[in-house]
């Protein structure tokens, strides 16, 4: 039995006021807006506060602190000469040698300053060209398994071509830079244009938007998660041809970059000095992708609600 | 007349034809229902009306400035915020950038999102979307609004709200409303005529006429349910092996 039955008698009063789903179910304007805007709090989440979230920050240094301990620990134990595995000490002290003599400032200030150009242009260049392409479908399929196949040829490759081409000087940097690059920010934009949801262009289709507006206002933003991922990888391929081409065409009117400082290394059999090299490379790929990429993939996922749940 | 199909025939390739001498006339300020099972070519006769395929055989008539539409998923640009997303539709309409600030809140303040334009479509619940999408389809500023099966993935509660806004708005606005539906209650809830298309090949088999008194009368707007549902499913059946 429940315990509070309804009288009979309210249940037929309030009768009237009954409204089944099949006829209107609001009294009014006013009734309508209230009900709504119910529905809509308790239907929405409520804004959640961003804080700093120390593990980011403290797991990779922690993690970085294990690896240099294993690395002392495994040097102390004395099985290899010195002069081969230079312990975390040794490394630092050469690179406070490499320091004081401006080394480290001209090789990473050089090298970035290329990457950044030789980058900024793949961009230029690759973006309208992948838009194309991406939308042109004869142009994609004459050119897309060409492309795809400049993507997988390693671009140092092109060293040799190049130095021929343009002697020891910059132009043959760029020129593998862009070699490195260009198609991997192209299929990136590519790869970008075709996981669209379908259902973008017929909207686009209904609103009413030219070619081109359903290009740049369509096509372009909704693709960004992909372009992005090409922007990535066009990075990390010009980064790595860049220290290519500077490992081996050394001299000329070609400057001092990180790629010529570990080429020295080698030269002078200085291990340290090898190693610093290495671990500066390292770093200043470390550093773009902390601080350029990721918060910008980041802003970029949480806009779209693509972010719950990942582990980022 | 806006819409006028004649004799409308639509097959794709060799198949069996998916819409086969479809006739109807739709009268200016119009809200028409277009009902039908799954698989009866509700959506393709909508995108020919819409412009977006053309129909193998008949002739149509509709306006010149073409339909707005609006979709089952509110296919809003997860890129944009509401407001920015009803703003893209005013901007490729070609109205000046000023005049899409104002006009943008206004039609937000209709759909009752007024505070909410800065929002992002992840953000917005599955009505509160919908609502987003109406203003949109209501900035391309068409006198004709198509709309297919807009409320079916959403929740009851909601639907039966969005069905009153609708309502609302469409007395507001005078636009003349093509509403697909496979759900029969929502077409009596609506419409002022039901037309029942029938499967395979899709034809309007036969249409009701829905009252005011089917607004108020729970009993009344019953009873012509039962009527139309039986309908539907004898034409069901007919499928049966």
């Amino acid at each position: 039995m429940p315990s509070n039955p309804t009288p009979l008698a309210e249940v037929t009063e309030t009768r009237e006021h009954v409204h089944a789903a099949l006829t209107r179910t609001s009294t009014g304007h006013e009734d309508l807006r209230e009900l709504e805007s119910g529905l809509d709090s308790l239907q929405s989440d409520s804004d959640r506060k961003h804080r700093i979230d120390w593990t980011r920050i403290l797991l990779p240094i922690a993690a970085l602190v294990v690896l240099v301990l294993i690395w002392q620990f495994y040097v102390s134990l004395g099985l290899k000469r010195r002069d081969q595995v230079p312990g975390p000490l040794d490394v630092m002290n050469q690179m406070a040698v490499l320091w004081t003599e401006g080394k480290v400032q001209e090789s990473v200030w050089t090298s970035l300053q290329r990457g950044i150009v030789g980058f900024v242009i793949s961009v230029a260049i690759a973006t309208p060209v992948g838009l194309l392409l991406a939308q042109v479908a004869p142009l994609r399929r004459a050119f897309g398994p060409l492309i795809s196949g400049l993507q997988v040829l390693p671009s140092v490759a092109w060293v040799p071509a190049a130095i021929i081409w343009f002697g020891l000087t910059d132009a043959t940097v760029y020129f593998v830079v862009f070699m490195g690059a260009i198609p991997s920010i192209i299929n990136g934009l590519i790869s970008g244009v075709d996981q669209i949801p379908p259902q973008y262009r017929r909207v686009g289709t209904v609103l009413g938007a030219s070619r081109l507006q359903m290009a740049l206002q369509v096509i372009l933003p909704a693709a960004l998660p992909g372009y992005l991922g090409g922007l990535k990888q066009g990075w990390a391929f010009s980064w790595r041809s860049l220290m290519a081409a500077e490992i081996i065409a050394v001299g000329g009117t070609i400057g001092f970059g990180l790629g010529s400082l570990l080429d020295q290394g080698r030269d002078l059999s200085d291990m340290a000095m090898v190693m610093a090299a290495i671990l500066l490379i390292l770093a200043v790929g470390i550093l773009i992708e902390l601080l350029v990429f990721g918060p910008i993939e980041k802003r970029l996922l949480r806009r779209r609600g693509l972010l719950a749940g990942s582990t980022r | 007349m806006p819409v006028v199909l004649e004799h409308l025939g639509k097959r794709f390739g060799d198949g069996a034809p998916v819409l086969d001498d479809v006739n109807a006339n739709i009268k200016q300020g119009e809200f028409v229902a277009l009902l039908g099972a799954s698989g009866c070519g509700k959506s393709t006769l909508l995108n020919i009306i819409a412009g977006l395929e053309a129909p193998t055989s008949g002739a149509l008539e509709v306006p010149s400035d073409g339909a707005a539409f609006m979709f089952q998923d509110a296919a809003l640009f997860p890129w944009l915020t509401a407001r920015e997303n009803i703003e893209l539709a005013l901007k490729l309409r070609g109205v000046g950038k000023a005049e899409r600030r104002t006009k943008a809140q206004e039609l937000l303040e209709l759909v009752h999102l007024g505070s909410a334009g800065d929002k992002r479509p992840h953000e917005l619940s599955g009505g509160m979307r919908q609502r987003v999408s109406l203003a949109r389809s209501l900035a391309q500023d068409r006198q004709l609004l198509l709309m297919d099966e807009p409320f079916a993935a959403l929740d009851a509660i909601t639907r039966d709200l969005l069905h009153d806004e609708l309502e609302r708005i469409w007395k507001e606005t005078g636009r003349t409303i093509v509403f697909v539906t496979h759900n029969v209650r929502e077409a009596v809830r609506l419409g002022q005529r039901v037309l029942l298309l029938s499967s395979r090949p899709g034809r309007v088999v036969q249409e009701w006429a829905v009252t005011e008194e089917h607004r108020t009368d729970a009993g009344l707007a019953g009873q012509l349910t039962g009527v139309i549902t039986a309908r539907l499913r004898e034409e069901i059946r007919r499928h049966a092996k």
